[in-house]
């Protein structure tokens, strides 16, 4: 986009979406227009009906907060991430992982095998205002999962972080590198068995800057 | 791991002046190239570094055209020719130089790499990690008590709304109802933060930009906004005011009259800004226009707050899914149009304006009654009482050993914190410390757009993109 069309507008480049609670951005928005409402607004409705419409057979409970939790096995896991975003969810909110070694005895539905890990993704649709949550067990023997960062590029960051911290692996992702810790740092600090204090000084060997 | 193969190094800019300078005339090419190659060493991310054109897949390249958006084709978003990617691009017509971990425009400690053609900025990567600290893990380890010193401090520049998302994500799996007075205290106190951290944010951007009027200018109403948390909870920042169960004590006497103080004055004076740098065509020059982001390009890429709604989606999280009282009061949701420069910080600018209409809503609406829950084993007794009564003596020294006894259970709770989508996902095993404690960081998930938004602008243009992005690094490394 050029300097000068901006230029120009001015007086309209902000406008206020009022006090009224209805949608306010997604129309005569032109980058909005461009994109992806379109394909948003299809199906959030049906969506928010049915939870499980868009994954027949997925564990699914409703949780408190009135929000839908799947509960699929990894070989689902990222069909029904693409189907939900094909249903308007978007946004990936978050996405972060649980070490569950001490602490095995959690509630989940029938059918679904307690793992050591456990992957929780946060989806938001935007048009629907509505959120769902992925629950998705990961065993111990095998931290590997299909990454989500060609459907939601915003994974990528998240994805990096829980493979630092808690050596989940994601297949397909463009650079599975640690982010937060060094690159040659050993084992991954948010595990329930890496100990607080068992590491020396970070840096304690390194040579000096001369 | 196989880094930096390539015989010269020419493309790996830090280590290489160092190399010409510690070169000992006479001494010969192969000891050289062993000091050239520790400096590089020692410079490298490695792997997670930016890697020179021949050492990266044609994939990665494309990514610097925006095919980092990797949006289905039945979406439609994002056109991208293979023919524009530039692949064959030799490594010695671009350069890779670091921004950062030190420098003035960085915020902190993010560190940018950067590859270079002339001025114009190709590829961009963010390392960051410098300030990780171990919070989460930190979290795990603290009782529900102790818990929101932790996390007031991953965000510096508004540390109250951390202490909220802390504080809902407890209450919510211990399924308690807060009074009406603790609801609009925590609202007035978050809103109160949203002013003063765009305050700093407008202080900074401009000292990015070169208006040291407006460095001054946004400390210096911000220090009202501080002064008046002193005040209230004991400390300018790093707080530990919003507990589980309500707030650690009521407002002082008086408030009504500071917050009407601030509230006078922070409006008049945002005038004052809007003429030193809403109208100047100096600024208006630098941040029109640059560094650009689409709406679908932010929701892509996760982006929350000012930047996403900069693009014209109007989403806030006090809006959308409202928490708190959010939805008794009137405020507008400020949004862009073309998500650039330009439209982040006038997103911001009336957000403060937004959040002054909001904290005059709050002090005529302010309920009366208790502060915090009167559940005992929620919050402690109040101090006199330990003296007298046998029974609170005990609530208190369990409170404060094992701290609050949080039913088994996970949830998912999210604030609009200045800067966009501040989550927490919490999971108790019915122990007094949180089984595991996640804090959705909103500047971390931001910053994936900054390569987005600088791609193909200029180096200064960067550091004004940089600084809209407004990441906090506390948050960013937690």
């Amino acid at each position: 986009m050029s300097a000068a069309s901006v230029v120009g507008s001015a007086p309209g480049a902000l406008r206020a979406a009022d006090g009224d609670p209805g949608v306010t951005g997604g129309d005569g928005t032109p980058g909005a227009a461009a994109g992806d409402p379109g394909a948003a607004t299809a199906a959030p409705d049906a969506s928010a009906a049915a939870p499980g419409a868009g994954a027949p057979g997925v564990p699914v409970l409703a949780s408190a907060a009135g929000s839908t939790v799947y509960f699929p096995p990894r070989e689902r896991y990222h069909d029904l991430l693409a189907a939900r975003r094909d249903d308007g969810f978007e946004l990936l909110a978050d996405l972060c992982a649980v070490d569950y070694l001490v602490h095995p005895g959690r509630t989940l539905p029938d059918g679904v095998l307690p793992e050591r890990f456990e992957l929780v993704v946060v989806l938001r649709s935007v048009v629907a205002r509505s959120m769902v949550r992925v629950r998705l067990q990961v065993p111990e023997s095998d931290p590997e999962v299909a990454s989500a960062v060609d459907l939601y590029p915003g994974a990528e960051a998240m994805e990096r972080e829980a493979y630092d911290m808690f050596g989940i692996r994601f297949a397909g992702h463009p650079d599975m590198t640690r982010i937060l810790m060094p690159e040659d740092w050993e084992g991954h600090p948010l595990r329930k068995d890496y100990a607080v204090g068992r590491v020396p000084v970070q840096f304690k060997e390194a040579p000096g800057p001369r | 791991m196989s880094e930096h193969e390539n015989p010269g190094g020419d493309a790996v800019a830090p280590g290489a002046p160092g190399a010409e300078v510690a070169h000992v005339p006479g001494a010969p090419g192969a000891q050289q190239r062993t000091e050239h190659d520790r400096l590089v060493h020692e410079t490298s991310e490695g792997p997670q570094g930016l890697l020179p054109r021949g050492a990266t897949g044609t994939d990665e390249l494309r990514r610097e055209h925006g095919a980092v958006l990797r949006v289905p084709e039945s979406h439609g978003a994002i056109d991208l020719d293979s023919a524009h990617v530039d692949v064959e691009r030799p490594d010695d017509e671009t350069m890779i130089i670091n921004m950062g971990p030190q420098h003035p425009s960085t915020h902190g400690v993010l560190r940018l790499m950067m590859e270079l053609d002339g001025e114009t900025v190709l590829r961009t990567k963010p390392v960051v990690g410098y300030l990780h600290t171990g919070m989460e893990k930190t979290g795990e380890e603290l009782t529900y008590v102790q818990g929101a010193t932790n996390v007031t401090r991953m965000d510096y520049l508004s540390p109250l709304t951390n202490e909220l998302v802390y504080a809902m994500a407890a209450e919510a799996l211990l399924g308690v109802e807060l009074p009406p007075r603790a609801v609009w205290v925590r609202m007035l106190l978050a809103e109160l933060q949203r002013i003063s951290s765009h305050l700093m944010w407008m202080a900074t951007n401009g000292m990015d930009l070169g208006s040291t009027t407006m460095m001054i200018f946004g400390f210096r109403e911000r220090e009202m906004v501080l002064a008046f948390f002193e005040k209230t909870t004991g400390l300018r920042m790093n707080h530990d005011f919003i507990r589980v169960g309500g707030t650690a004590a009521d407002l002082p006497d008086g408030w009504e009259d500071d917050v009407a103080v601030i509230c006078d004055n922070v409006e008049a004076r945002l005038e004052v800004y809007d003429e030193l740098l809403t109208g100047q065509p100096i600024f208006r020059e630098r941040v029109e226009g640059t560094g650009t982001l689409s709406a679908a390009e932010a929701l892509a890429l996760s982006a929350t707050g000012p930047i996403l709604r900069s693009t014209g989606v109007a989403w806030d999280l006090r809006r959308t899914m409202p928490y708190l009282a959010y939805d008794q009061v009137e405020f507008d949701v400020i949004v862009g149009t073309y998500g650039d420069n330009f439209d982040r910080y006038a997103v911001r600018l009336n957000e403060i304006r937004e959040s002054v209409r909001i904290v005059r809503q709050v002090v005529q609406k302010m309920p009366g009654g208790p502060y915090r829950v009167l559940d005992k084993k929620v919050t402690p007794p109040p101090r006199a009482r330990i003296d007298e009564s046998m029974e609170a003596l005990i609530h208190h020294f369990k409170l404060f050993t094992e701290g609050i006894r949080v039913p088994e259970g996970e949830v998912y709770v999210a604030v609009e914190s200045p800067r966009g989508e501040l989550g927490c996902y919490m999971v108790s095993d019915g122990s007094g410390k949180p089984y595991r404690m996640h804090i959705r960081a909103p500047s971390f998930v931001n910053l994936q757009s900054l390569p987005v938004m600088i791609h193909g602008g200029l180096v200064a243009d960067a550091i004004a993109s940089i600084s809209s992005c407004d990441p906090v690094m506390g948050e960013v490394d937690r």
